[in-house]
């Protein structure tokens, strides 16, 4: 993984140092809260419902073991003993205290991490493939590209005071595990004509109050200019972004209103600008620190190993409940003998997304032991193990279930992405955590969540859509009518490369129903399903209104 | 209020002139975008520097090839939220070769002035005195560039190109 | 005229606190200071104003709230959470002190 040299070091030991004193200036009533609020939120300190909150920026995901350390010393000595991996790879802390942020900064800085705009209207964490680097239908891993964008929009001259935050994907990899046509700006490493790899680029892409899937505005980008034809869209969004609503302030709006083609157009024309006006091609990717970054996403010392290893095939015809997490969590590694290992942070009636700092140490310690020390987090707010041998998987298996991290449920019905809602969020209007919670319940049996096979639920306590609502195959959403909570049902929406919005049913259920529409919405779909046809399937041969009918037919 | 230049404070000659108000006889006289639009000739007439102040949606192409008539582009930052007025001092310097002074006025917060003088101001109207006393500070507290500007700060990557070819 | 209190968030360490009848914070709702007329409210503002310059708290604003028995409650459930902590976590907040 990529490792600071000196200046980013020194970078991020600055940033701490500044941070620390915008903190003592606040405390000492120099600073107001309209000043401090967005100096505060440049580095992921929000204000919730109940305290304070910390985003710490994970970049695209990816974790050493001592950084995972880290994290859960952070949990134990200044917050509850827990954190929540988010659908940007990145984690927080609900109950930080403010006095103590700038120490947990430096600590953090300590193992090369930050806090660095995880919040207010820049550049946020720039996400990935959970599988860069190691997934079989991969053409170039993205992680470059995206250190590369971490490291070129880290505190930004121009464009840290956008109209609206701004959040970037990149997937090196024709199945998109990225959702990157759901971004401010998606990136699809494609090849060239010549065979040489780039970009397919996707503008304005979101979720949100208005849902799109976004255009794609270049088919292809040579790797050279990834940076100029970004400060491209960005200096046109900057300008012309509208600040009179902060409802229609994403790129998304800007892009919709003038049109993707007319859009294209004006970016085009300030990219042609932009490579006069910078001179010495200084935004053009300098080939030594491609290899220089590059270098440090080499493969790790794989072993060679057959792809055929009787001892786990053997391992899962004795032990069932091995062969059903096999069969669920793992996923096709590109090296032979080895495997992708998805750790499931989706227990039954648990919260999606947290860990204890019990939990983040053990992980820690398994990864340093089966995987290069090494962990990824996902958007779905899981972890992974990278390279795991498979004559490992079974002995690893064992100790993910003693720290309750094997519960064989990733795609299922129980993985359930949901923000954090009403329990913490001061935006929100209903919860989102208790839901999930009763619709894992619900699907309690393992064997009737298998059988119903792959099927993406997300749930957001409000429209800002932060549990991905729109994409979810059953998108939950939760409103507020006369201090009730209660809950719309949105179908058919997706996040990957068949990306789409899905479709509201109908009326929305009370809290104390919408656990039973989810399961009608499920049977349903197992009743009309075809052979081999996941939910997504069935409902994009069928509609929306079978389900209506079934959901609906008593009213 | 106060003026830092090049980061010093300095005496400032400038008057805002508001465009229902006679323009004074001579000196330094700094006039909107639609005033100069309307009364170009008898702005130029005047024997004295000129400059323009332009709100945070006017660009500066719109004075593009004017620009060698005013001594002093003012852009505005109505509140410190609104980011436009960087890219437009980025256009001043780097698209149109501006060599005048480029005034950072409006809502002008030591937290922004590193990011202002990166974009290529080289004045800034500040609140008060203590804003003043913070300049220093405020634009050396980040020793660290990932990305070529319109200052003179060489990026990381040139850094490390001459650092690790040398080992 | 609706009852209503002040509410805030400590400064220091974010803690959800109520305006007291002696013009300090409680982190129970039921110390709260309860205003009966406009007039009350905006005095309780005020004070609650001066404190944010301080800072004491952050970002003071008024909750309605009914009262039964002189035991003070939130009107919207979004305020009953933060005033006895999340519900998925019983163990935190005033929840856990019994209310």
């Amino acid at each position: 993984m990529y490792r600071y040299d000196e200046y980013d070091q020194t970078l991020v030991d600055e940033r701490v140092r500044q941070f620390r004193g915008q903190v003592a200036r606040r405390l000492a009533g120099e600073l107001t809260e309209d000043e401090f609020k967005p100096l505060r939120l440049m580095n992921g300190l929000y204000l919730q419902l109940h305290a304070y909150m910390l985003r710490v920026a994970i970049p695209y995901g990816l974790l050493s073991a001592v950084q995972m350390r880290k994290l859960a010393h952070i949990a134990r000595r200044y917050d509850r003993g827990y954190g929540h991996f988010t659908t940007r790879q990145n984690i927080q802390y609900n109950w930080p205290r403010l006095e103590d942020t700038p120490d947990i900064l430096a600590e953090l800085a300590r193992v090369e991490m930050h806090a660095i705009q995880t919040s207010g209207n820049s550049f946020r964490n720039t996400t990935t493939d959970q599988y860069a680097g190691v997934a079989a239908d991969e053409i170039e891993d993205p992680r470059v590209y995206c250190e590369i964008i971490r490291q070129w929009s880290t505190l930004h001259p121009e464009f840290s005071f956008l109209p609206r935050k701004f959040k970037i994907a990149v997937t090196g990899a024709p199945n998109d595990r990225a959702a990157v046509r759901l971004h401010d700006i998606g990136l699809i490493m494609r090849r060239g004509d010549a065979g040489e790899t780039g970009f397919e680029v996707i503008v304005g892409g979101g979720q949100g109050r208005t849902p799109f899937v976004g255009p794609t505005i270049r088919e292809f980008l040579p790797k050279k200019h990834l940076l100029s034809y970004l400060e491209a869209i960005m200096r046109v969004y900057n300008q012309l972004g509208r600040r009179d609503n902060l409802f229609k302030a994403r790129i998304k709006i800007l892009v919709h209103e003038v049109g993707a083609e007319k859009f294209t157009a004006m970016v085009e024309e300030e990219w042609q600008n932009i490579k006069r006006d910078i001179k010495d091609g200084a935004l053009d990717l300098p080939a030594e620190e491609v290899e220089r970054i590059r270098a440090h996403f080499a493969p790790p010392p794989y072993e060679t190993l057959a792809a055929a290893q009787p001892a786990f095939e053997e391992k899962k015809r004795a032990d069932g409940a091995f062969a059903t997490w096999a069969d669920t969590n793992l996923a096709a590694h590109k090296v032979p003998g080895y495997a992708i290992v998805n750790l499931s942070l989706k227990p039954v009636g648990g919260i999606p997304g947290d860990a204890t700092a019990d939990q983040m140490d053990a992980v820690a310690d398994l990864a340093e032991h089966y995987s290069f020390g090494e962990i990824r987090v996902t958007h779905e707010q899981n972890l992974v193990l990278a390279d795991v041998r498979r004559t490992d998987l079974h002995a690893l298996w064992r100790k993910l279930r003693d720290i309750g991290l094997a519960t064989p449920n990733l795609g299922l019905v129980s993985d359930i992405i949901a923000c954090p809602g009403l329990d913490y969020c001061g935006l929100a209007n209903a919860r989102s955590i208790p839901v999930a919670q009763r619709i894992g319940n619900r699907f309690a049996d393992l064997k009737r969540q298998h059988d119903i096979g792959e099927l993406k639920i997300k749930i957001s306590g409000c429209i800002n859509a932060c549990g991905h609502h729109h994409v979810g195959h059953i998108g939950i959403l939760g409103l507020e009518r006369k201090g009730e909570e209660y809950y719309q049902i949105t179908l058919g929406g997706s996040a990957d490369q068949d990306a789409a919005i899905g479709k509201i049913v109908g009326p929305a259920f009370s809290s104390e129903d919408v656990v039973d529409a989810v399961e009608t919405v499920v049977n349903t779909y197992v009743e009309l399903r075809q052979n081999g046809e996941r939910f997504i399937d069935t409902y994009r041969r069928v509609g929306k209104e079978p389900f209506k009918e079934r959901l609906y037919a008593a009213d | 209020m106060p003026l830092i230049r090049d980061g010093a404070p300095v005496d400032d000659p400038w008057v805002t002139v508001d465009d229902g108000t006679q323009l004074p006889m001579d000196g330094p006289a700094m006039v909107s975008l639609e005033r100069w639009q309307a009364h170009r000739d008898e702005l130029l007439g005047r024997n004295a520097p000129l400059g323009i102040r332009l709100k945070s949606d006017q660009s500066p192409a719109l004075i593009a090839d004017d620009l060698d008539r005013f001594a002093v582009v003012a852009l505005e930052f109505p509140v410190f939220r609104d980011g436009r007025a960087y890219s437009h001092a980025r256009l001043l310097r780097e698209r149109y070769g501006y060599r005048g002074e480029v005034r950072a006025v409006g809502e002008v917060l030591r937290d922004q002035f590193l990011f202002m003088v990166r974009c290529g101001f080289d004045a800034l109207e500040v609140r008060d005195e203590k804003a003043v006393e913070q300049w220093r500070e405020a634009v050396s507290e980040i020793s660290v560039v990932y990305q070529p500007a319109a200052d003179s700060a060489t990026p990381v990557w040139a850094l490390r190109r001459r650092r690790y070819a040398a080992e | 005229m609706a009852l209503q209190v002040v509410t805030a968030n400590r400064i220091g360490d974010g803690t959800v606190v109520y305006l007291t009848r002696v013009g300090g914070w409680s982190e129970r709702i039921t110390d709260g200071q309860v205003s009966r007329s406009d007039e009350e409210r905006d005095a309780l503002m005020a004070v609650a104003r001066a404190k944010a310059e301080i800072p004491e708290v952050v970002e003071p604003y008024v909750i309605d709230v009914v009262e039964e028995a002189g035991v003070v409650r939130p009107v919207r459930y979004r305020e009953e959470i933060r005033a006895q902590g999340p519900p998925i976590h019983p163990a935190f907040g005033q929840q856990a002190a019994g209310g």
